[in-house]
């Protein structure tokens, strides 16, 4: 058996419902910070705050419902991974995009 | 033993091939259709695999045949697009991607790693029986009209300008797709889950390395062409309008969503090809791979890369002049690490002791016609001669140099080279050098001309060009029929070698691996008891001394 | 997972004698228990990494075309509804909670709460996708689904459609008004997508709702809930982005 596979979930991280509850609050009310940010006028920072509220709320989903925060560095690694690779098609897929009207030639 | 060869066969009047193994354990259809083995599902696909090599093959001398002449006399041009648009999506989907992973891979990676079977077995299964959905719905296109979109699926062409089947040919990569993502999926948990005691990272096999890079690419890029493809589809169907520039949609979209999967394809169409290398080239030198470490950080750095260049599919589409450049640059970095495993294959050779056998031969070859081959990507990387070279035959012939000279060569290799682990008997050796000469010939007489072809501007996929192209065309197509005599005759050869072959015995070619550690044809289990990994790898001197106490404890 | 499916149906043969060395939901191939359980949920992991790419290119779609035609999104968007987005994004939440106190009663062995928790996870998801059913039929009576009836009307004419005059939309010039369908085009791959990977939840919940009760994922093998949770998980994560993407472009 491999080293990884020795110590990772061997210490089974059980998270306690009081967790789970408090994860449950902070999403709801992102998801009322959200709506209610969207009446307001800000600018630029419209799209910006609602991408925060729901990256943070993605975040406590991953890190405590999909218990990453208490699971190996192989797992964290591969979380990495997707949202790195996620960013890569969006923002290199973009930089085509943005940069097209660029210098008339 | 004669100094020319390091075959060691077991005495061929008194040897067997063991009565129990893999192949024997059970009997009847079902329980090859219903088997979670890894052995057996491999031996499924690669009989599947060779089936819809052949199709594929045919197509491709119909081509060849159609371009003997100038005009398209041989078949109306739209049945030439539909010819050559089956030839790629049937080569592509159904061949390369899954040849050596699904084959090979599937076979010797739980052996290499010293497991039992790979980690999700039932997964396993089901990506045969995607893989033969995805093919037989091909098929069923194929014989209900076809599609002559190219392999690519280019829109607009493919969401509105044609009437072929489109959607059931796209559905079938999609399938394949997945079976693909299902096998990638299992590798990577078995590499890291499944070693054996002992088998830490830098003692495992370059060609278990290779897949680990290949399977990150099957995972992560595959997913976004299903999406692309599943986007055609409903443009198709309902007409959406993501694509469609009358609607505001922009085909280029398509194009990058397309090649964000299929440039990585490519590598995932490589980079097995290269572990089979790594461990032929180790074995018939009798040499470590030199730089191991290098070696098997380039396979990683050749997936990491390859996720970074896509956009040199689109240098002449209309992207960003900004965009050319940056992916132009990158495109020039990914050939580094490929360079790298040339590199360290030709020092591994260097004073080692070379024999010639089979699988060697083919390793030569892959290592030189790849060698063009990525060079010449090179060429297309650069924008400034891309401009001048794309949708030439140019292309054609970089391509095949990688994928044909590349992937089949070392496809051939390792099935040559494993052939006495699959089944537990040799292949004929003078007639099997002799196929591999003739495919290196024809491959060359095939391919090569295509360069100039495409040097001097003949555009790929018509079915007629201007006269003065014709000798070149002749002796491409003349070469193909050399091709396929070298790719028949290790079929029948092969299939003659499973009865009257000789026995090979546990470690024919007397290699390092855990895999030529156990019994031909393993045991279901693979091991007797679980291997401990507690050598280096390629260590033939571990070899040698076990060898002796053997020699020891028998006399 | 067909493949943790049969590791569950395993469990429940011999739910009774789990415990001993070797319980037998541990398949041949694997050396312990804990290894098993590892490379599933690893796999589950891959799994998901591939559905993240998936729905990528999806996202990268529309993040170029509200780039791109961002007065068609804005106006597009108001046709969409808060409050039954607003409550379906609770529902989701909610349902979320209740899957991970689900796996925690599985963790516990308390039979009962699991199986309450799956049959709650398993209404609000069924509650989701009613409302989601409110929501496209809007859009069908509309004429806003893409395709050849696609209807124009409430963006030429907002006085005439009560959504866009609520908000206060004027009326578009025609060349951007009709890139409001590329909106519902990704409006429906988008919610279409994730609907459908609720199904697919939903199937196997009502399937697993059925093993709890025999108490198969009870006896100290959770493996198979706890994978279904991460997908379930990641269900919602998309929601939680497609819900400010595409329903609170520009509300003010
Ligand atoms: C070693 C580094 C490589 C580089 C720098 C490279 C570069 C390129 C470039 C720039 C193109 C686009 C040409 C054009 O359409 O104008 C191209 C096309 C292509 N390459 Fe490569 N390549 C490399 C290796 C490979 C490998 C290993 C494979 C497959 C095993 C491969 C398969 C293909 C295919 C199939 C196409 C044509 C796609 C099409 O338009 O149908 N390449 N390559
Ligand atoms: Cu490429």
């Amino acid at each position: 058996m491999s080293e990884e596979a020795k110590h990772s979930e061997h210490e089974h991280h059980i998270v306690s419902p009081k967790v789970y509850g408090a994860i449950l609050v902070a999403l709801l009310v992102g998801t009322a910070l959200t709506v209610w940010a969207s009446y307001v006028d800000l600018g630029v920072l419209n799209p910006i705050i609602a991408l925060a509220i729901a990256c943070t709320k993605a975040t406590l989903v991953v890190l405590f419902f999909m218990h990453v925060k208490y699971s190996s560095t192989l797992t964290k690694l591969t979380v990495f991974c997707g949202v790195f690779l996620f960013l890569t098609l969006i923002g290199m897929t973009l930089a085509d995009y943005i940069s097209r009207a660029w210098g008339q030639w | 033993m004669s100094t020319n060869t390091i075959i060691s066969l077991p005495d061929q009047s008194t040897a067997r091939v063991p009565k129990v193994n893999y192949l024997s354990k059970e009997n009847g259809i079902l329980s090859w259709l219903l088997t979670g083995d890894h052995k057996r599902i491999a031996i499924l696909y690669l009989i599947s695999l060779s089936f819809f090599f052949f199709i594929g093959g045919a197509l491709a001398g119909l081509i060849r045949l159609e371009l003997l002449t100038p005009q398209a006399d041989l078949m109306a041009t739209d049945t030439y697009n539909k010819v050559f648009t089956m030839h790629g999506v049937i080569m592509i989907f159904f061949f390369l991607v899954p040849s050596v992973p699904a084959t090979l891979g599937n076979f010797l990676i739980p052996l290499m790693i010293g497991a039992k079977d790979l980690a999700l077995p039932k997964i396993n299964l089901l990506s045969w029986y995607l893989y033969m959905a995805g093919g037989i719905l091909a098929l069923y296109t194929m014989v209900t009209g076809g599609v002559d979109t190219g392999w690519t699926f280019t829109t607009p062409l493919s969401t509105h300008y044609v009437n072929t089947n489109v959607l059931t040919t796209g559905l079938a990569a999609f399938i394949a797709g997945f079976s693909s993502i299902f096998t990638g999926l299992n590798f990577i948990v078995t590499i890291h889950k499944m070693r054996a005691p002992g088998m830490t990272w830098f003692k495992l096999p370059l060609f278990v390395w290779a897949h680990y890079a290949a399977s990150v690419l099957m995972v992560l890029a595959t997913p976004v062409v299903a999406i692309a493809i599943v986007l055609v589809a409903l443009e198709r169907t309902i007409g959406i309008g993501v694509f469609d520039p009358t609607k505001g949609g922009d085909p280029l979209l398509f194009q990058h969503l397309f090649w964000f999967y299929s440039h990585p394809a490519v590598y995932i169409m490589i980079l097995p090809g290269m572990g089979v290398i790594s461990e032929v080239i180790s074995t018939f030198s009798r040499k470590r791979v030199f730089g191991y470490t290098a070696v098997a950080f380039s396979s990683v750095a050749i997936a990491v890369f390859g996720f970074f260049v896509w956009a040199h599919h689109m240098f002449i589409m209309g992207i960003s002049n900004y965009a050319v450049i940056v992916f132009s640059l990158l495109t020039m970095l990914v050939a580094v690490p490929s360079a790298i495993k040339i590199f360290n294959w030709a020092f591994t050779l260097y004073k080692g002791s070379i024999t010639f056998e089979t699988p060697m031969l083919y390793a030569f070859g892959f290592m030189g016609l790849f060698t063009i081959g990525g060079l010449t990507g090179v060429f297309l990387g650069v924008s400034g001669t891309d401009i001048h070279l794309t949708e030439t035959y140019f292309i054609v012939a970089h391509f095949h140099f990688v994928m044909v000279g590349g992937m089949l060569m070392a496809f051939l290799a390792g099935i040559h080279f494993w052939w006495p682990k699959m089944t537990g008997r040799m292949y004929p050796e003078k007639i099997s050098q002799m196929a591999a000469v003739v495919t290196f010939i024809g491959f060359n007489f095939t391919f090569f001309p295509q360069f100039i072809l495409g040097t001097l501007g003949m555009p790929r996929r018509y079915a007629s060009y201007p006269p003065e192209f014709q000798i070149l065309n002749v002796f491409s197509t003349a070469g193909a029929s050399i091709l396929g005599v070298g790719y028949l005759l290790p079929v029948l050869y092969l299939v003659w070698s499973l009865k009257y072959g000789a026995v090979a015995g546990d470690n024919p070619w007397q290699a390092t691996g855990l895999e030529w550690q156990t019994q031909s044809p393993p045991l279901t289990e693979n091991f007797l008891k679980t291997p401990i990994m507690d050598h280096d790898v390629y260590d033939y001197e571990w070899l040698e001394a076990q060898k002796e106490k053997e020699v020891a404890s028998a006399g | 997972m067909p493949d943790s499916h049969a590791i569950a149906e395993s469990a429940h043969e011999t739910a009774h004698q789990a415990g001993h060395e070797h319980p037998s939901y541990l398949r041949h191939h694997f050396e312990s228990v804990e290894q098993q359980a590892d490379a599933t949920n690893f796999a589950m992991w891959l799994f998901l990494l591939t559905e993240v790419m998936f729905f990528g290119g999806l996202f990268t779609a529309y993040l170029i075309y509200r780039n791109w035609y961002y007065p068609a999104f804005v106006a597009a968007s108001h046709q969409l509804s808060i409050p039954l987005g607003g409550f379906n994004t609770l529902l989701l939440i909610t349902s979320s909670f209740t899957m991970a106190m689900g796996v925690w009663c599985a963790e516990m062995k308390k039979k009962s709460g699991l199986v309450l928790c799956l049959v709650l996870t398993l209404i609000l998801g069924l509650g989701f996708l009613g409302v989601k059913t409110i929501e496209y039929s809007e859009k069908f009576e509309k004429h806003h689904v893409p395709s050849y009836h696609y209807s124009l009307n409430s963006f030429l004419n907002p006085d005439s459609d009560e959504a866009a005059k609520a908000s206060g939309d004027k009326p578009m010039a025609l060349d951007m008004a009709r890139h409001t369908e590329v909106y519902f085009s990704l409006y429906f791959a988008m919610t279409g997508m994730h609907a459908l990977h609720m199904i697919i939840g939903i199937a196997i919940l009502g399937f697993m709702i059925f093993r709890a009760q025999a108490g198969a994922y009870t006896s100290g093998h959770v493996t198979f809930v706890e994978n279904f949770g991460l997908y379930w998980h990641f269900v919602d994560i998309v929601w939680i982005f497609l819900f400010p993407l595409l329903y609170l472009i520009s509300r003010h």
